[in-house]
């Protein structure tokens, strides 16, 4: 059967990794080169790198990392950020990206998923959504959380892999950066409602806390973290232990 | 040295970076000089099939790959470039392939599970029907990197690993010196590049 799938992310900003500390064996932890190969070497099965830039210059030394990084690491590569047009799309696949990952450009204009999965195949169309509880209903945030956009987000979901999304990064606002464990009731909602593959993404502070998505929600196919793995607290191969230890599939 | 058939399908990048990774030798070309005067020859590929093998046939590359195949020369389809080996393919309709193995392209059927996801995107193992020369250094359970929404029947006979995903996927091919893999050796990390190294050594 298929495996669970671990993917850390990182944040660049102008070439360099945002987050991330406290590596051992690492040189200069803020290269998102040299990390994405110790985490690769540590066993994660894909990497999402998220371009927090604002500048052109910026871009350059995105697109540039992006370069380097799939010279050297042979496993699948996901991008988002600023991703807003067919052009960005090409822009990051032809410096060796995989898959992706669209969000406020998706909001500003959803007939850009159709299209991107036109030209490049569902697969390679990731849909992230950042949600949150207003009220009680799952809300969709635009603009890195900033923006409520009104949307219900099941339905906004549902639209976007109608439209030929192939993958959904589920992302939730209210248990980001508290480290207190993924969101489990949100997750569930978008994971019985949509038959792509699901990755939650949002609260991991425990190698436990990706034993307890994956037994609640056999339906979830991959954990993304974050803050977890920069700090250097625990390793992908510590929580895909954990999980082997649990009966879940994982490739060690 | 390994020619990559250019067509004008897909990203090569990563396919190429992974030959450079296990010191080998390639050419990214559409020319079919260059390629003959290649050791060996990998067809890639992404996208839709009739596509693909129209491409294949406007650019003259559809019998060059069948006369350097009939010489004996080592070649190797990946994912959507494996498919194309078949007869035939039933995406979107029904288009010919290159017919250098016998079976049939056909989409994975929801039916074989309830709530199963398709594409099938992620690791998955191999198990071996039998050992094929490019898994001379990959274990029984191995896990490699699949893509894909339609996947090849009817060819057990050349069928030389497979997978596990709501119903038994074909994960590998070979016919004396053809070769193919549904997942992606250049995204399957160690794995990918040990079987690419085989193919090489080949």
């Amino acid at each position: 059967m298929i495996t669970k799938r671990i993917i850390p992310c990182l944040d660049v900003r102008d070439g360099r990794v945002v987050k991330g500390v406290n590596f051992e064996g690492v040189r200069d932890v803020s290269s998102p080169v040299e990390l994405a190969e110790l985490y690769s070497d540590s066993g994660a099965d894909e990497l999402v790198f998220y371009d927090i830039t604002a500048s052109a210059e910026g871009r350059r030394l995105f697109t540039d990392v992006l370069t380097r990084t799939a010279s050297r690491v042979f496993i699948p590569l996901t991008v988002g950020g600023g991703i807003n047009s067919l052009e960005d799309f090409d822009r990051v696949l032809k410096c060796g990206a995989d898959k992706v990952s669209v969000n406020s450009g998706a909001l500003r204009d959803p007939s850009l998923i159709g299209l991107a999965a036109k030209r490049y195949g569902n697969q390679c169309v990731v849909i992230s959504a950042d949600v949150k509880r207003v009220n009680g209903v799952f809300t969709v945030f635009a603009r890195g959380g900033r923006d409520n956009t009104g949307l219900e987000a099941v339905e906004w979901i549902r639209r976007c892999v109608g439209e030929g999304a192939g993958e959904v990064v589920l992302n939730s606002i209210d248990t980001d950066g508290v480290r207190g464990g993924f969101d489990i009731q949100m997750l569930r909602a978008v994971s019985e409602a949509v038959d792509v593959p699901v990755i939650a993404s949002g609260g991991a502070g425990s190698v436990q806390d990706f034993v307890t998505l994956f037994k609640a929600l056999p339906r979830v196919d991959a954990g993304l973290a974050a803050s977890i793995l920069h700090f250097g607290e625990v390793t992908v191969a510590d929580i895909k232990k954990a999980l082997r230890a649990e009966g879940i599939n994982v490739r060690l | 040295m390994t020619g990559i058939i250019d067509y004008g399908v897909g990203n090569l990048f990563s396919l190429r970076s992974s030959l450079a990774a296990i010191g080998e030798e390639c050419v990214v070309t559409g020319d079919a000089k260059r390629l003959r005067d290649c050791g060996r020859l990998i067809l890639p590929g992404v996208g839709a099939f009739g596509d693909a093998a129209s491409k294949l046939r406007e650019t003259g590359l559809f019998d060059e790959i069948l006369r350097e195949a009939a010489s004996g020369k080592p070649l190797m389809g990946i994912c959507l470039g494996m498919q194309l080996l078949f007869d035939k393919s039933l995406e979107y309709g029904e288009h010919q392939g290159l017919g250098l193995i016998p079976g049939t392209v056909a989409p994975i059927a929801r039916s074989m599970a309830p709530g199963l996801k398709i594409p099938h995107i992620g690791w998955n193992l191999l198990h071996f029907l039998s050992k094929s020369a490019i898994f001379r250094d990959v274990k029984e359970g191995e896990c490699v990197y699949f893509v894909h929404s339609y996947h090849a029947t009817g060819c057990i006979e050349h069928t030389t690993a497979v997978t596990e995903y709501g119903g038994t996927l074909t994960a590998a091919v070979e016919r004396e010196n053809v070769y193919g893999c549904q997942f992606h050796p250049e995204k399957s990390g160690g794995a990918g590049l040990r079987i690419l190294k085989a193919f090489a050594d080949l």
